[in-house]
């Protein structure tokens, strides 16, 4: 994705992507971080790229790795490293469930980024929007859930619920939620 | 055992690639209350969809095939360990075979034993019953909704919650407020209150297991589930955290006495892909 795809999404757009993501989750952002590997030693361009937070179920075949289910998992436990993931790397989109907190948002913003929500637990709907599993990074070392795959996919659905201009869906719905709360709980 | 040990493999297998019928209809239900194309609306398309294939290419429904918890009610004169030894047996062979994600980490090595068996892992429990039959509950438990899973321990301040089944009515709110949609709503809520921590959190597991149509036996329950469950859809948070109708499709609330000192409630909360299953077997069927 360019600046000018990012600029161009708002919070509540529907959207269908195409082309090569890359997944990674709890491990891998956490060795994004701490271990800092240059872009060299990772083997997928991620400058540009959308970073899906999902633990695949993969399977192996004599074609190769088939995707078996691969819906979003909860983006929060990742928000204290995805800022710096995002300034580092050069990824435009992240996707994932759940939405995300204020660290990431300010990165969204500062660096041109959209976060994408995918439908939680569409495991197998989403899986038959994968075409292709085009390579893996760290399987051995991370396992299947916790690996970066490369995936290339052909209309796959997500919705942007935090964009570049600092809106966020999630936000919204607590700060009315809130107010629901209080008054059902007798807090004013 | 062998025969045993196969039923639990399909008992894995049902689990994780087929919903429930109550569930299913359930949120189909929830689909009518939404706005055609709104975002809800057009996740809880997507969900529908998605069980079909599900059920149709016998993939797990969600990639997250969850920690296995098995509650196993036998009659008496059953070997809880050969039991316990067939579903770990079964656990291995239906994690290769679905697939299942293997998902057991050992906590000190950081290692995934790849085959969905460790330490504590499925998590089992037993209990004897009077039943001339042997019934296996098995529920694939997605972490996404476990990790919003709230214990209180009443009174609680912040919540104006005092020791009493309305401070309970506040448990239950401030947990889905809290969790908002990171445990991919709409949820099942099963709540467990009592005297220790370790009872409770059983308890609310327990109802989780129950048919969404079912009616508590005890009628200030039963009144109280209703009660709260439309508390809950006020919240607004709606199907995926998209905002709309339906945030939670029940509430099931199990009580055991408590100690005049301690009033503890837990919150388990299930995400809308509620993956349970039950097998039973006559006596004389088992050998």
């Amino acid at each position: 994705m360019s600046k000018d795809d990012v600029l161009s999404l708002h919070v509540g757009d529907m959207v269908s992507i195409n082309g090569l993501i890359v997944t990674g989750r709890d491990k891998l952002h956490k060795y994004l971080v701490n271990e800092k590997p240059s872009k060299k030693r990772i083997p997928f361009n991620l400058e540009g790229t959308i970073l899906y937070h999902c633990g695949p179920i993969v399977k192996k075949t004599p074609k190769g790795f088939e995707i078996v289910a691969c819906g979003p998992t909860t983006s929060m436990r990742v928000e204290m490293y995805e800022e710096r993931v995002i300034s580092q790397y050069g990824i435009k989109g992240v996707m994932g469930k759940g939405g995300m907190g204020p660290q990431t948002r300010k990165a969204l913003q500062e660096k041109g980024c959209v976060y994408f929500h995918a439908v939680g637990g569409a495991a197998v709907y989403l899986a038959q929007r994968v075409k292709r599993v085009a390579g893996v990074w760290k399987f051995e070392e991370f396992g299947m859930a916790e690996a970066m795959w490369l995936l290339e996919v052909e209309d796959f659905p997500a919705i942007v619920t935090m964009d570049a201009y600092g809106n966020s869906l999630h936000e919204e719905i607590e700060k009315q939620s809130l107010k629901e709360f209080k008054k059902l709980i007798g807090l004013t | 055992m062998a025969k045993l040990r196969n039923a639990i493999v399909e008992l894995y297998r049902l689990a994780a690639t087929s919903l429930p019928a109550d569930i299913e209809a359930a949120l189909r239900g929830a689909l009518k209350k939404e706005k055609r194309g709104s975002a809800a609306g057009t996740a809880l398309s997507a969900i529908l969809e998605n069980i079909k294939l599900a059920r149709e290419t016998l993939r797990p429904v969600c990639q997250d095939t969850g920690v296995p918890i098995f509650f196993v009610k036998m009659p008496c004169g059953f070997s809880q360990l050969e039991i316990e030894n067939e579903i770990i047996r079964a656990t291995r062979i239906a994690t290769k075979n679905i697939p299942l994600r293997a998902n057991a980490v050992d906590v000190l090595t950081d290692k995934n034993s790849g085959d969905n068996t460790g330490v504590g892992f499925p998590v089992i429990y037993f209990e004897e019953t009077k039943d001339k039959k042997l019934a296996i509950d098995l529920m694939l438990k997605g972490s996404g909704s476990e990790n919003i899973g709230q214990l209180y321990k009443l009174p609680l301040q912040e919540l104006k919650a005092e020791r009493d089944l309305e401070g309970m009515r506040k448990c239950i709110l401030d947990a889905v407020h809290k969790a908002q949609g990171k445990g991919c709503p709409p949820y099942i809520i099963g709540v467990g209150i009592g005297a220790t921590k370790d009872q409770v959190t059983k308890v609310s597991k327990e109802q989780l297991m129950r048919d969404l149509n079912d009616m508590n036996a005890n009628a200030t329950l039963a009144k109280l589930e209703k009660r709260i469950l439309d508390d809950v859809n006020r919240l607004g948070i709606g199907p995926i955290g998209f905002g709309g109708k339906t945030t939670a499709l029940a509430v099931k609330i199990g009580a055991c006495h408590r100690h005049p000192a301690s009033y503890f409630v837990d919150v388990s909360i299930n995400c809308w892909a509620s993956r349970r299953a039950v097998i039973t077997f006559k006596i004389k069927n088992i050998e």
